[in-house]
């Protein structure tokens, strides 16, 4: 530790002697997340790769802004996250820390980031509480949130015949959150919930609770977890014949590298809602081939968000000047809509909620997949509107 | 149950604390009010909870020959009650670690007396049942918050008067906290009470023929390791601003188990040396992710089966003196 | 039909069905603990690193060398078993005149740095592993479909569960074992090689992890944490059948199996947590385990 102070003064003593560079806006961003466990696929360094990629067409050199972009593993705990996240700013100087999956560690980090007055683009986490119970106005809540997925996949398969409902949730903030908001949405549109389980988190034995859904007679099984609990559940969902017998499995949070890992052939037929997928648009095709080259998989939707939220955090940094002031560079990205390449038009509320249109996709089958990343077929889009929830009075901060 | 190297320590003098620990004590105090300056204070009051906390586990295990594999109950118990305190009924930072700590002496009487009743690994069993029970309890309560845990505790005034929120200040009421609790812990284990315990670890049922009532001691040092470790639990949760799973979880009662063995058990500075190692190398190691867990098991290893008297055991061994 | 506590039979029927298969896991695992520490005073906290390691090695030998489930049923318990064996020559023989907690941190100390390893080299995601064809599909029993696999796991599990209690307890070589545990020397006197029988015994209880890594590679997704999420509730289930009980880990292997599968109806939450509350009343009311010989 005294070798660090040594060495930062050291630095700073040779940046005294170097040509004046004080035109430079220092920009230094921390993508927090998940490198080693459960979301390490959907997240993890694929994120950083987004980022410098950002970074990179953003051509922040060539408008004088000097950005160096650090990681960290936050292992899914809020503890490791948020110690992090209050170093990164006492110590490190970081102006804005990117990603954060794991509602747990993105609600302690998004209070540590208001205290310090820093940023956060969060693009990983689900919670809606990010923009309600806990708003911020140095939160920018960019990708998703269980409402938004409620009303994607909730909606459209209640509508579709799916009356009764039952669901599987993980004992945790995140799945009591999901299967809140789905079972609003499935009830608003004329369905009815007709149980549900609690199921320890995180756990790898589904087939009683599976079987227990199974005696309920409900139509579809709403799986109200994520990344390996869904895959497990969906593969012994499998096994014990579920699907043959008619029911359907809606998985409430799922992402394209999730799907990959199950394959086609156990995954057919899923429906799922996301904000992104690779092969929408020429733009989206464009950027995750290049993305796909550096990084050897397809973008999922929060790398995509970790993409387009540093593009917005940088421009906002250069129109106010200084990335100093968290509060005042997320009021400046609340300004005006953005036309992102990934997203299309994405506007943030008063809140930091950024509002963009969600899509429902389905899983294609064996035969109609070309390769092994040709894995969604697009069913319809829902608008930014109809997805998220209504901006809550207290957390405008505009109006502030 | 004899785990402990003790040929090298003297009866104890009567003359109190050994020249050497007061230099040690002294200049350990210097070196920590001085460190925060050049030293992320947030990371060095890490180090003293955890020290504490190894320190409290030591008297349990080192001093009192039992090994409990359920410590993080009362480190993360208290850490929880201490944060609730804090941020839900408002109490300033000193009430709200004694609220904590007085928590986890309870938890520490009740579970203590049920535990002591088995001997060896089933005590231990026992103990990390219960501790088991305690996650539960932590994940499923409502106060607890689950494994988002209790978030934003708020750092408050020391007294009502001296505000914490600095890292600084912060730091000194950390410091004052775990330097006391160590000191605390050194004046029990240098006492009769110590000497007892000392004999009945030696030699069980030499101590009960003597007539000592071995259970009650047994339960007394449990419960005064359990206070301790709940002292370090809820000062981290005010440093941290934050109580969570991670506190209660069995991996953290084999962490501390991993410090203290490290250290050197038995020893008065073993435990501190752990800790400061361990937090040390999880901080530094931090980006190598899994690396951080082979390296604590090879240290595991290697000390079981190379340095059971831990890092300062080997340095008393050489010195010639109890450290 | 009667109804218990608002859940009709059908699906009781299909939840215990259930829990006796997790029971034939915990059965087993809990089995090779208690070899391992009824005849050999170690406990063995890289039980669980064991099983996920064996699992590995099923899964890398049918990707790298093709050999498939079948023979990897006996050749992956051979191949961790023998590692076992390495490991207690070179480390755990050390400690056996130490007080015999020091074998616990130091078989911990293992399971650290197996499950590290795995992890640093395969993530955390898991790898697929498919259910032989000879076993796929299932039989409706009308209750339930009960994939065939599942079956099999507990058709399995009785088979190695009850021959291991057969030879230990009821042949010469298995006399010689138990002699052996109880007084080293004097069998030792009589000729018998006592140090290998103590190896072979390890590497013996280490391969019947190995064979239950095996079992469930097909159903529980090959990862790192396998095993840790499972060594100590299976460290519970020995604790509670008794330590020293071979028949005792048996029999409440499937037990406690039953019993989480029907917490798993009425209180779900509460499965993972079951086992200690009744670790902790055995443990006050009778110490020496269900099935085991008081002190």
């Amino acid at each position: 530790m005294i070798r660090k102070f040594a060495v930062g003064t050291a630095a700073l003593a040779s940046m005294a002697g170097a040509p004046a560079m004080a035109q430079d806006i220092a920009v230094k961003l921390g993508v927090l997340n998940d490198r080693s466990g459960v979301y390490a696929d959907l997240s993890g360094e694929g994120s950083v790769v987004a980022a410098r990629m950002a970074v990179e067409d953003f051509g922040a050199a060539e408008k004088g802004m000097n950005v160096e972009i650090i990681s960290a593993d936050h292992q899914n705990k809020p503890d490791v996250g948020s110690n992090i996240a209050r170093q990164w700013f006492d110590v490190d100087n970081v102006n804005a820390i990117l990603d954060v999956p794991t509602s747990s560690v993105a609600l302690a980090v998004s209070d540590i980031t208001a205290e310090k007055n820093g940023v956060m683009i969060n693009s990983g986490a689900g919670s809606t509480s990010l923009t309600r119970e806990q708003c911020h106005p140095t939160t920018v809540h960019w990708t998703y949130d269980t409402a938004a997925l409620a009303t994607g996949t909730g909606k459209a398969m209640t509508l579709a015949g799916g009356d009764k409902w039952f669901f599987l949730t993980a004992d945790y903030a995140f799945g009591h959150s999901l299967e809140e908001n789905t079972a609003r949405v499935v009830e608003e549109n004329g369905g009815e919930v007709v149980g549900q389980v609690n199921v320890p988190f995180p756990a790898t034995d589904f087939s009683s609770f599976l079987l227990q859904a199974q005696g309920s007679g409900a139509d579809v099984i709403g799986l109200a977890n994520a990344g390996g609990d869904t895959v497990n559940a969906i593969k012994q969902a499998s096994e014990f014949g579920i699907t043959e017998a008619g029911q359907s499995l809606a998985a409430l949070l799922f992402f394209v590298t999730d799907v990959h890992a199950l394959g086609a052939e156990t995954a057919q037929g899923l429906s799922l809602t996301e904000a992104f997928y690779w092969d929408q648009t020429d733009e989206t095709r464009a950027w995750s081939e290049r993305f796909m080259e550096i990084h050897g998989a397809q973008p999922t939707m929060v790398q995509a968000g970790v993409y387009s939220g540093t593009m917005a955090y940088l421009a906002a940094v250069e129109a106010v000047g200084s990335a100093e002031d968290g509060a005042a560079v997320v009021a400046k990205m609340k300004d005006t809509d953005i036309e992102d390449p990934l997203f299309g038009t994405v506007s943030i509320r008063g809140d930091g909620r950024a509002i963009h249109d969600m899509y429902l996709f389905e899983v294609k089958s064996p035969d109609e997949s070309e390769n092994e990343w040709d894995l969604y077929s697009q069913v319809s889009s829902i608008t930014g509107e109809e997805a998220f929830l209504p901006m809550l009075e207290e957390c405008d901060f505009t109006k502030q | 149950m004899a785990m402990t190297d003790t040929g090298t320590e003297p009866v104890a003098e009567a003359t109190g604390m050994p020249t050497l620990h007061k230099a040690i004590f002294v200049v350990l105090l210097a070196a920590l009010i001085v460190l925060p300056f050049f030293v992320y204070p947030v990371f060095a009051m890490k180090v003293m909870c955890f020290a504490l906390f190894a320190a409290a586990f030591n008297l349990l295990l080192g001093f009192g020959g039992l090994l409990s594999f359920g410590h993080a109950a009362y480190f993360g118990g208290a850490s929880y009650i201490a944060a609730h305190a804090a941020k839900v009924w408002g109490l300033t930072p000193e009430l709200a670690v004694l609220c904590g700590t007085v928590a986890a002496g309870v938890l520490g009487l009740v579970i203590g007396s049920l535990a002591i009743r088995r001997q060896g690994i089933y005590f231990a069993m026992v103990t990390l049942a219960f501790a088991q029970m305690v996650y539960f309890v932590a994940l499923q309560a409502e106060f607890t918050g689950g494994e988002d845990g209790i978030q934003s505790v708020p750092r408050g005034d020391l007294f009502g008067l001296f505000p914490l929120a600095g890292n600084m200040a912060l730091y000194f009421f950390v410091l004052v906290i775990t330097f006391g609790g160590i000191l605390l812990l050194y004046r029990i284990v240098h006492s009769p009470f110590g000497q007892v315990l000392k004999a009945i670890r030696e030699n069980e049922p030499r101590a009960v023929s003597l007539g000592y009532d071995v259970n009650r001691y047994k339960l007394i040092v449990f419960t005064l390791s359990a206070t301790m470790a709940g002292l370090a639990g809820a000062t981290k949760s005010q440093v941290f601003q934050l109580a969570s799973l991670t506190d209660v979880h069995w991996s953290m009662s084999g962490e501390v188990v991993l410090m203290t063995l490290l250290g050197g058990m038995g020893t008065t500075f073993g435990p501190l040396v752990g800790a400061g190692v361990i937090v040390t190398m999880q901080n530094y190691l931090a980006t190598f992710g899994a690396w951080v867990t082979i390296i604590q098991g090879v240290i595991f290893v290697i000390g079981v089966l190379m340095f059971r008297e831990g890092i300062v055991g080997v340095l008393s061994r050489w010195l010639k003196r109890p450290l | 039909m009667f109804e218990l506590l608002g859940i009709p039979p059908q699906v009781l029927m299909g939840q215990l069905l259930l829990g006796l298969i997790n029971g034939s896991f915990y059965a087993v695992l809990s089995l090779g603990l208690a070899v391992i520490f009824g005849l050999l005073n170690i406990i063995n906290f890289a039980h669980g690193a064991l099983y996920m390691a064996a699992a590995f090695v099923a899964w890398m030998l049918l990707n790298y060398l093709g050999i498939g489930y079948w023979p990897a049923l006996i050749v992956a318990p051979l191949i961790v078993g023998a590692f076992g064996i390495l490991l207690e020559r070179t480390m755990l023989s050390r400690l056996y005149h130490l007080d015999h907690l020091y074998g616990l941190l130091l078989t911990f100390g293992l399971a650290l740095i197996i499950q590290g390893l795995f992890r640093n080299y395969y993530g955390i995601s898991g790898l697929a592993y498919q259910i032989p064809d000879a076993l796929s599909g299932g039989q409706n029993l009308g209750f339930m479909f009960l994939p065939n696999y599942r079956a099999w796991v507990i058709v399995a599990s009785i088979l190695v569960c009850f021959g291991t209690w057969f030879v230990i307890e009821k042949t010469r070589l298995g006399a010689f074992l138990r002699a052996a545990t109880e007084n080293p020397v004097l069998v030792g006197a009589f000729g018998v090689n006592v140090p290998v029988m103590i190896m072979l015994t390890y590497g013996f209880g280490v391969a019947l992890a190995g064979f239950a890594g095996v079992l469930a590679a097909p159903i529980y997704s090959v990862n790192p944490t396998m095993g840790e999420q499972l060594i100590i509730v299976v460290f519970a289930v020995v604790v509670i059948g008794g330590m020293g009980s071979i028949m005792g880990a048996i029999l409440t292997g499937y037990m406690l199996g039953i019993v989480e599968g029907l917490t798993r109806v009425f209180y779900p939450e509460g499965s993972a947590v079951v086992i200690f509350v009744i670790m902790a009343i055995v443990l006050m009311f009778k110490p020496e385990g269900l099935f085991g010989r008081p002190a």
